[in-house]
């Protein structure tokens, strides 16, 4: 399988996916983190893939969606941002609502 | 690696033209910095495609060079 059909299916099969440095008990990271602990605090079950472990991933996650860095929030398929828009979205409350209009939460 | 306030904000002009920008060095190491960006680029667009178009005017640096450049769009 191409990476690029690997990472389809990986947030294809996930309602939410975090593309992440680390895992989230031991994030490497602080933006990474920092997504992270917004899904905890959530209470958000999602699939993390740890960038760091898979080198291909990790170059691959970047041209997918056209964005430069890591972390990176999927959900159903669609990608959500980066760390500051997912903070930002999560501080004005639309993250919550995006979330529960997907009917995640 | 890092890259100097100045460096940053000349990028960004150069594909942003009427951006206002306020870049702080977060922690003085010239490594670690947030950006404000306000565009009339940005007006209309998804909040996405507003970063993209700052990450894409750092020509390939934002991941590389520029490991901590935390970024806040908005039209104006």
């Amino acid at each position: 399988m191409n990476t690029k059909s690997e990472i389809e299916n990986i947030i294809n099969k996930n309602d939410v996916c975090l593309f992440m440095k680390g895992v989230p008990e031991a994030p490497q990271c602080g933006f990474s983190m920092a997504v992270s602990n917004i899904l905890k605090h959530l209470n958000v079950k999602y699939e993390s893939i740890d960038v760091l472990a898979n080198e291909e991933i990790r170059d691959g996650i970047k041209t997918f969606s056209d964005w430069p860095t890591i972390p990176q929030l999927y959900v159903k398929g669609e990608f959500i941002g980066g760390c500051d828009i997912v903070k930002e979205m999560f501080e004005k409350g639309q993250l919550k609502e995006l979330l529960e209009n997907k009917k995640i939460i | 690696m890092a890259l100097p306030i100045e460096e940053i904000k000349k990028l960004i002009i150069e594909s942003i033209p009427d951006a206002d920008i306020e870049i702080k060095d977060l922690a003085g190491d010239s490594n670690h910095y947030s950006a404000k960006i306000s565009s009339k680029l940005f007006n209309g667009i998804t909040k996405i495609e507003q970063h993209k178009l700052v990450y894409k005017s750092l020509k390939g640096k934002m991941g590389n060079e520029l490991h901590a450049l935390s970024i806040t769009t908005e039209g104006k």
